[in-house]
């Protein structure tokens, strides 16, 4: 097991993220303080459950370019319904973030599972309509922090065990995902699907079906983020996360999710986001301009593609037998 | 039911049953008005050439096509297998000659993908999963791991998993297709026991082989496709070798390969000592004009890649070509090309045919210099070269801007041929040259090999089917395991010789 | 075999060019140009005034420039996701260089030799490496748009010379702008290029298949990494019209445009998956959407509403089509 680890990409990401902590201590020692870790944990945890998300749509050789308009388009809705009734409890106000969150990944899931469009041009369809309804339902006006209630705007915040829910919020999250990709029969039908989708047929998965849930599913999570961010920021408007799908998708090509279907692990989308997240969290003490994060997460999704393409370069069917006892 | 024989009479109800099935895919007739009985207790062998059905069939018998036209019974039930869940629910397991696996989940995972057995909340209970799974992979001799990544695994491995995954449902029927050709002598053994030993757990078995002697050797029953359609059936030992094949073929071989006697030139193509790390060693002959040359042996043996780097698609790490006399550097199929090297590749679909492009296109396209001026496209001269070409080639097609994929295997082979034919190669490499093709589109495929090869042309012909390698090849070399096995002339060739090299069994003492 | 060639003759076409042209993609969106053009014209007085037309092209034609770069490339079975971030970075080039006192031929050279350099990174890493593009372009979207951001920051190039003004401001004849005859110009040499030559036609057979291509003697890297250079110099061609029409560098200029162009692209009937498209169906798609973006605008409709419609516009002519077949091949199942 543990020498498994060890050649694993998650090891590899592991390794990376030591250095770069160590590389950080030895500018600015307080930022692997066990506080400053948990409040890079507590801002990465948005980007953790988003990536989480993504991965298992990518599992299935899709990908969801809409996650951050279906995010903003529901945090403006819970927003909006927290205005017009302040004394609706914030649970009622999740349910409705998930519900509306997995109604708009089902339109992603049914384009692609019914209609058979390739889910980069629905989800990049899908992306411009959300975002666009946020301004038809908001008419372009913000929602402000003094209009949110106290308790809309407390839940995030609110200390467990030393720990923010926000981040308990992104532990749950992981726990659910490893239980549902190592624990179930359509997690495992995620990677059946994405890593031979001719295989799974005949091994009586439906295709579609499962693309359909794994849309489903990381439309969920973006409409609970979207409630998180908007309580979170204290502020919602038409252009809240613009860009961030591009961040949730290079979290998981960092965490060694293949693009191509049917790799990939919770670790490794895990350890992606929160490489992400020390380096935007890391480049303001160490005094270098936060313009750099960009570049550098650029940087490093080139590499992390390049290192993984690597690893996952099929062995040829060998036939001579003595190279195959030289192995 | 009337009968004599004591078997048969034992088991009239068939486990399953296929009637009147037919099947019809755009531009071809797959199956048509076939059946197929499999009895508990026994195992009925499939046989047909490529292209006969075989494998419609097993699709069609485990939910992943509809027939158009027939019913299927199981246990004198009518019913339908929709999908390939139903197949399985009705208790139907197939070993399929495709790899059905996932690369990136454990062995354990690959068996029971589907059926997992559930513990607490529905989740999947890994220690039972995993207690099950080395369960059924010691039933099949398998020492492997049930935790072991399936992509760590080699091919013999990967398919005792297939194997272990059609045994883990509970099943009253299970299918073969060519369950031995990838295994070794010892692995095919402990095949032949597990066949045993589901005929007595009263298993219905349908056996898919092109090796007459393992048919012989485990099989109770037979059915012949032919063609999509039946061509026979019965009891294996009412039937003798050449019975079947006649039934496969309809026609003796001779009448087949109308071998020209062609008069054999200088050789063309000297290969000598080529080397690939892992792929084949030390390979050297030379070819001539005129000449058919055979390359036979079993699936793996390092044939295609042979060629493929003959053709430049992979690089040698040792060895030297010459063509008529100087030697030559192929680091590409471009170069191959203009060194007058061609490849008609195996896998059709994928190397052959570009299926979207209408088939003058794909006539014309390695020789795009030759009906373009100065890069510019002259449609034009494109569809006199592509119309001069598939009519030599008696090809059918409604017209020649159809996209290729319209055509069936055989006129698509058709066309990848006058693909190759257009650019005026020296030497023509073909490989497997009938495999999945119509009867009528394989002998025209034949006959236009010998006009070639009197014409002049020197041809390597790759085939694993043992009638093709006897009717049209004046030499056959053999491979084995990435190495050549032996070399016959056209009056040393027999069936038993080639068969003997290819497989490594020394020759009766006599 | 049959001597007997002219019974089995196969004719060269069984339906005339007319007869394919009505069934065309391209007719679909001529119909859907000519209605958003009668519905602008019907909803707004201002619409048919020349000058506001010729304002209108501003809103399509660099996008269009790099869109039909792109459309081979999506051709071929890639994409390029960096487009607007290599505007972005050759544009910043192009400010630098003006900082420290070039004139302006060049600061035209720098912004194509950037716009070519960065194409020339995409296709190293995806033919050299073997890296899926989509990856490695949303990398280098990150990267090229990136090293902008490191060298303005919250700050911006501006006092471009005058002469520079010509590429984005100039006009040639009356209405007639430099950047639009630059993208009929293109058009044109970019459907010569995809439909009447050998490159062309290779960039079809790699699209359908990419291995038969290469079997077929085709030199399938070498024509993919020539059309991530063009994508390159066609987004330097466009930094040029974009910085001299705005008149300043931002490191979030062009922000966005990579996701427009590929609807541009897919709306003009390319296929996503490769294999398929036409240039002339990609300038249909340009032309539609720039229009749909001016009608709106005179009509004093928000931008983000129209994103709506462009959205719709793209999932709806590609699903319809596909619904029609599916209603279709039910019925026929029906009768059956």
């Amino acid at each position: 097991m543990i020498k498994q680890f060890i050649k694993s990409r998650e090891a590899l990401l592991v390794l990376a993220i030591l250095i770069l902590l160590g590389l950080i201590s030895t500018r600015f020692s307080g930022f692997i303080a066990p506080q400053n870790m948990a409040s890079v944990f507590q801002d990465t945890s948005i980007l953790i459950m988003l990536a989480l998300g993504q991965m298992v749509v990518i599992l299935t050789r899709c990908i969801d370019l809409s996650v951050a308009s279906n995010l903003a388009l529901t945090g403006m809705v819970v927003g909006l319904i927290n205005v017009a009734a302040p004394d609706l409890p914030v649970p009622v106000l999740l349910l409705v973030a998930i519900t509306l969150g997995a109604f708009l990944g089902a339109i992603n899931g049914i384009l692609v599972w019914k209609v058979d469009i390739p889910p980069i041009v629905v989800t990049l369809g899908t992306l411009t309509i959300y975002r666009g309804i946020i301004f038809l339902v908001s008419n372009g006006a913000w929602i402000n922090a003094h209009e949110m209630s106290a308790s809309f705007k407390a839940f995030p915040r609110y200390e467990l065990l030393g720990l923010p829910v926000l981040s308990w919020m992104a532990v749950v999250t992981i726990i659910l995902f490893y239980l549902l990709v190592v624990r179930t029969p359509l997690g495992r039908a995620f990677y059946a699907v994405g890593g031979n989708p001719h295989a799974a047929v005949y091994t009586g998965i439906n295709v579609g079906f499962t693309r359909f849930m794994a849309f489903v599913i990381a439309g969920a999570i973006s409409g609970v983020c979207g409630y998180l961010w908007v309580s979170r920021y204290a502020v919602a408007y038409v252009d809240i996360a613009g860009g961030f799908e591009l961040e949730v998708v290079a979290a998981c090509v960092i965490g060694g999710i293949s693009i191509a279907g049917g790799i990939g692990t919770i670790g490794g989308a895990v350890l992606g986001a929160l490489f992400l997240g020390i380096i935007k969290n890391a480049l303001p003490v160490v005094d270098i301009s936060p313009f750099w994060q960009l570049a550098i997460s650029g940087s490093a999704i080139i590499i992390a593609v390049a290192v993984n393409a690597r690893s996952e370069r099929k062995k040829g069917r060998i036939i001579l037998k003595k190279a195959e006892h030289a192995q | 039911m009337l009968t004599s024989d004591p078997t048969a009479h034992k088991t009239t109800k068939a486990a399953l049953s296929l009637r009147g099935i037919s099947k019809e895919f755009p531009g071809v007739k797959a199956l048509s008005d076939v059946s197929l009985n499999l009895y508990p207790g026994q195992v009925t062998a499939l046989v047909g050439e490529n292209g006969a059905g075989k494998s419609t069939i097993v699709k069609i018998l485990t939910g992943i096509y509809q027939p158009n036209a027939g019913t299927i019974e199981v246990a004198g039930q009518k019913t339908e297998f929709p999908n390939a869940h139903a197949a399985s629910a009705a208790g139907v397991t197939a070993i399929h000659q495709e790899t059905v696996l996932f690369d990136d989940l454990s062995v354990a995972e690959n068996i029971f993908i589907g059926h997992a057995p559930r513990g607490l909340f529905g989740l999947i209970d890994r220690a039972k999963m995993n207690a099950n799974a080395q369960a059924i992979l010691e039933q099949v001799g398998a020492d492997i791991k049930p935790t072991a990544r399936l992509r760590d695994l080699g091919i013999a491995s990967k398919h005792m998993v297939a194997i272990s995954r059609a045994l883990s449902v509970d099943a009253q029927v299970v299918i073969m297709d060519e369950p031995t050709a990838a295994l070794s002598h010892k692995e095919i053994t402990e095949l032949y026991d597990l066949v045993e030993k589901l005929k007595a757990d009263g298993k219905a078995i349908l056996f898919i082989s092109h090796k007459f002697d393992e048919i012989f050797r485990i099989a109770d029953r037979y059915t012949v496709f032919r063609d999509g359609q039946m061509a026979g059936e019965g009891l294996i030992k009412n039937v003798s070798e050449d019975e079947l094949v006649t039934m496969m073929v309809g026609r003796s071989v001779d009448q087949i390969y109308p071998k020209k006697e062609v008069k054999i030139g200088d050789p063309i193509l000297t290969v000598s000592g080529y080397s690939h790390p892992t792929e084949f060693e030390d390979m050297s002959f030379d070819l001539r004009e005129g000449e058919i040359l055979g390359f036979y042996g079993l699936v793996g043996a390092g044939r295609s890649e042979l060629m493929q780097a003959l053709f430049g698609i992979t690089k040698p790490s040792k060895g030297a070509i010459k063509i008529a006399g100087e030697i030559a550097i192929v680091r590409s199929p471009a170069e191959a090309i203009g060194r007058g090297i061609v490849y008609v590749p195996e896998d059709r679909g994928k190397q052959g045919a570009i299926i979207g492009l209408p088939i003058f296109q794909n006539v014309t396209l390695p020789s795009l210099h030759k009906t373009s001026k100065q890069g510019f496209l002259k449609l034009a001269e494109e569809f006199k070269l592509a119309r001069e070409y598939t009519a030599r080639l008696d090809l059918r097609a409604a017209s020649l801007d159809q996209d290729i994929g319209e055509l069936s295997g055989g006129n698509q082979q058709k066309v990848v041929i006058a693909k190759w034919l257009a650019t005026q190669p020296r030497v023509i490499i073909v490989d497997e040259p009938t495999k999945g093709i119509d009867i009528g589109s394989k002998a025209a495929v034949h006959e236009f090999m010998g006009e070639l090869a009197a014409n002049g042309l020197a041809i390597i012909m790759v085939s694993s089917e043992l009638p093709e390698i006897l009717g049209m090849a004046d030499r056959t070399i053999v491979m084995r395991e990435g190495r050549k096995a032996g070399e016959f002339t056209r009056s040393e060739m027999t069936a038993e010789k080639l068969v003997r090299a290819a497989a490594g069994i020394k020759e009766k003492a006599a | 075999m049959s001597n007997d060639f002219t019974a089995r003759n196969i004719p060269d076409r069984l339906t005339s060019r007319d007869q394919r042209a009505l069934k065309s993609w391209e007719t679909l969106l001529v119909i859907i140009a000519v209605m958003v053009f009668v519905i602008n014209a019907l909803s707004s007085p201002y619409f048919l005034n020349p000058w506001n037309l010729s304002d209108a092209t501003f809103n399509f034609t660099e996008k269009a420039m790099i869109a039909f770069a792109m459309a081979m490339l999506i051709v071929s079975g890639e994409i390029d996701l960096s487009v607007a971030s290599i505007v972005a970075l050759a544009s910043t080039a192009m400010g630098f260089m003006m900082q420290a006192g070039f004139d302006t031929p060049t600061l035209v050279l720098t912004g194509l030799t950037v716009g070519v350099l960065c194409g020339a990174f995409n296709g190293v890493l995806v033919t050299r490496l073997g890296l899926p593009s989509i990856v490695v372009t949303i990398g280098t979207m990150s990267l090229f748009r990136g090293i902008s951001y490191i060298v303005l920051g919250d700050t911006a190039y501006n006092g471009y010379p005058s002469s520079f003004a010509f590429f984005g401001q100039g006009y040639v004849w009356w209405v007639i702008s430099f950047e639009l005859v630059l993208f009929v110009i293109f058009a044109l040499i970019y459907a010569v290029i995809l439909h009447k030559t050998n490159f062309g036609r290779a960039v079809y057979a790699i699209g359908n298949n990419p291995i038969g291509a290469k079997f077929s003697g085709i030199r399938v890297e070498r024509v993919k990494f020539i059309l991530f250079l063009l994508t390159g110099l066609m987004s330097g061609i466009a930094a040029v019209c974009l910085t001299s029409r705005l008149g300043s560098t931002r490191p979030s200029i062009a922000f966005g445009w990579e996701l427009e162009i590929v609807t541009m692209v897919v709306l003009g009937g390319v296929n996503i998956l490769g294999g398929s498209g036409t240039i002339p169906g990609v300038v249909l798609a340009a032309l539609i959407m720039g229009m749909v973006t001016f009608g709106f605008g005179l009509l004093n409709v928000p931008g983000i509403v129209m994103s709506i419609f462009i959205g719709l516009l793209l999932i709806a002519v590609i699903a319809l089509p596909r619904l029609w077949t599916m209603a279709n091949a039910a019925r026929a199942g029906r009768k059956a």
